[in-house]
């Protein structure tokens, strides 16, 4: 499973990084490592909804409040 | 609104403009010979001794504008026909000379230069003079003056010197590609090679970047450019010309800090390899420091790897100050991530040929690298970056001591200590740009405010550490 998360400037500015950190802390916490890719990528062409995430390719608004809400609901199922 | 620093600049940016504004339309083939006409139209002159010569000159801009000489490796090029051939007499008495009873300028010269004629004025003795400048000094009249080329006396590395037809010629052997001569060449007769033609058929060819995504580099120098919009509107402006979306280039400078750090702890002895022009000098007049040159890619280098290792179909363009980019692009180690490369000149010319008026455009934002990332557009910003990078390591025990070189003369004389053992700092700072890169050939303007403008972008950074801006890097 492949997480992708939107560090563009935009969504940088919209709080990526905690949203990576939070997600990293998630995944290390459920022993996913070896589960799920986590990466970067430099704007998906919707900075309005920032912070852009997508989760094997569909796309996710996500912020520092409901990072948690989406790994357990989007995330955790489908593994 | 004052765009450029001369008169130089503004016309190779009216070529540039015109044969950008030709390539989108695809019509530039044929409007080729129509363009020097378009630029100085009517019949009386206003730069040369008539209009053919002047449009005879600006046709040579105008192949420099499309890329130049490709037998020529080196990007610095001179227009022969350009050259005017400055004087090189050196110091003279001009008729200023009061022919005064002080005669201070005999008593002050070693060599025993100077004599008097029957009127009491000075006259030099080039047999006997070296050119030390001593008697201008003491002049009461100032009526001693120095007739040096200002391309030789820009080049600091020696590399100008005149054909047979007195027209300047460039020593590719020295040259380091600074583009010291391009700026100060009062007659725009040496010029930097333009990509531009590569760079918009790169973005023609993504069609609206649904090819592959094109996406610009920007320098943290760009900070103290474009001083008649806000840095929003530039980036706008960026986006408007057709790239898919701009990363700034200080966050590469954020990871070479972070790895020179860590190189500069084990090899106890560091050169930065940052600048390009700086380390072609280490690599033609001090070959024997190669290994003691970071084996870090600059930033630039280091961020288009990154780019690429996300997005391998990318297209990464490089905008900066810098000419001496130019050359590092070509690289065997740099050519597989960067595409190609702009400086703000150009920039500015690309925006005018599609008629992008930037300070009408929305404020976009530019945000992914962390003060100390953003601070190496200027000297001294390297050696903090270096630092803070050591202390977030927690290296603390290895004591950095550096010495930031402001440009190309200060470089020498530390590398020269370096090289015989006897310099006393563990790192050296290398700007081949005095000022550092705001101090580049290709900047729009050098305005004494540019360091300020840069430290405040630095601040403005959302991530305040490196550790930060690098940690979502995966």
């Amino acid at each position: 499973m492949k997480i992708t998360v939107c560090i563009g400037s935009s969504c940088h500015l919209k709080g990526s990084r905690q949203v990576v950190e939070k997600l990293q802390k998630l995944v290390d916490e459920h022993n996913l490592k070896d589960k799920i890719i986590l990466c970067g990528t430099f704007c998906m062409g919707n900075c309005q909804q920032g912070v852009c995430c997508t989760l094997d390719g569909k796309p996710y608004s996500l912020n520092e409040d409901n990072t948690e809400e989406f790994f357990f609901n989007e995330v955790l199922p489908n593994i | 609104m004052r765009k450029f620093d001369t008169k130089v600049q503004h016309l190779k940016y009216k070529v540039l403009r015109e044969v950008a504004r030709h390539a989108w339309n695809d019509t530039l083939l044929e409007s080729l010979s129509d363009i020097p006409k378009t630029i100085v139209p009517g019949k009386k002159s206003t730069m040369r001794c008539c209009v053919y010569k002047e449009r005879a000159i600006l046709s040579e801009r105008v192949k420099i504008a499309m890329g130049g000489d490709k037998n020529n490796p080196n990007v610095i090029e001179v227009i022969d026909i350009a050259c005017d051939e400055c004087p090189v007499g050196g110091y003279s008495v001009t008729e200023a000379c009061r022919g005064c009873l002080a005669h201070r300028c005999e008593d002050v010269c070693k060599r025993g230069a100077i004599t008097f004629d029957e009127h009491q004025k000075a006259h030099i003795d080039k047999s006997k003079c070296v050119e030390c400048g001593a008697c201008a000094k003491v002049c009461p009249y100032f009526a001693i003056i120095n007739q040096k080329r200002p391309c030789e006396s820009s080049c600091k590395v020696k590399a100008i010197k005149m054909n047979e037809d007195k027209a300047a010629v460039i020593d590719n052997e020295k040259c380091i590609s600074c583009g010291a001569c391009v700026y100060q060449c009062p007659f725009g007769a040496i010029t930097d090679k333009s990509f531009i033609l590569d760079v918009i058929d790169t973005i023609k060819k993504s069609e609206e970047n649904q090819k592959y995504k094109v996406y610009a580099i920007v320098a943290p120098s760009i900070s103290s450019q474009f001083t008649y919009a806000k840095l929003g509107n530039v980036i706008s402006g960026i986006k408007k010309l057709g790239f898919y979306t701009v990363v700034e280039v200080a966050l590469g400078a954020d990871m070479v800090a972070y790895n020179e750090a860590k190189e500069l702890a084990e090899k106890k002895a560091l050169t930065s390899s940052c600048c390009p022009a700086f380390v072609s000098y280490i690599r033609k007049q001090f070959p024997g420091l190669e290994n003691n040159i970071s084996h870090n890619l600059s930033p630039m280098g280091t961020i288009a790897k990154y780019i690429k290792t996300k997005d391998p179909e990318a297209k990464v363009i490089f905008i900066g100050p810098c000419t001496a980019k130019k050359m590092e692009f070509q690289q065997e180690e740099v050519r597989p991530y960067v595409d190609s490369v702009l400086t703000f000149e150009e920039l500015q010319a690309l925006f005018d040929s599609k008629d992008i008026d930037i300070t009408a455009l929305p404020e976009d934002v530019l945000d992914n690298a962390s003060y100390f990332g953003r601070i190496f557009a200027r000297c001294g910003g390297l050696a903090d970056a270096v630092q803070e990078g050591l202390k977030e390591l927690g290296e603390e025990d290895f004591v950095l001591k550096a010495i930031s070189c402001d440009g190309i003369e200060e470089c020498r004389t530390a590398l020269l200590k370096f090289s015989k053992g006897v310099l006393p700092e563990n790192f050296i700072e290398g700007m081949a740009c005095v000022g550092g890169c705001i101090g580049g050939a290709g900047c729009l303007t050098h305005g004494e405010k540019n360091k300020s403008e840069v430290d405040k972008y630095g601040r403005e950074a959302y991530e305040k550490t490196i550790s930060d801006a690098i940690s979502q890097l995966k």
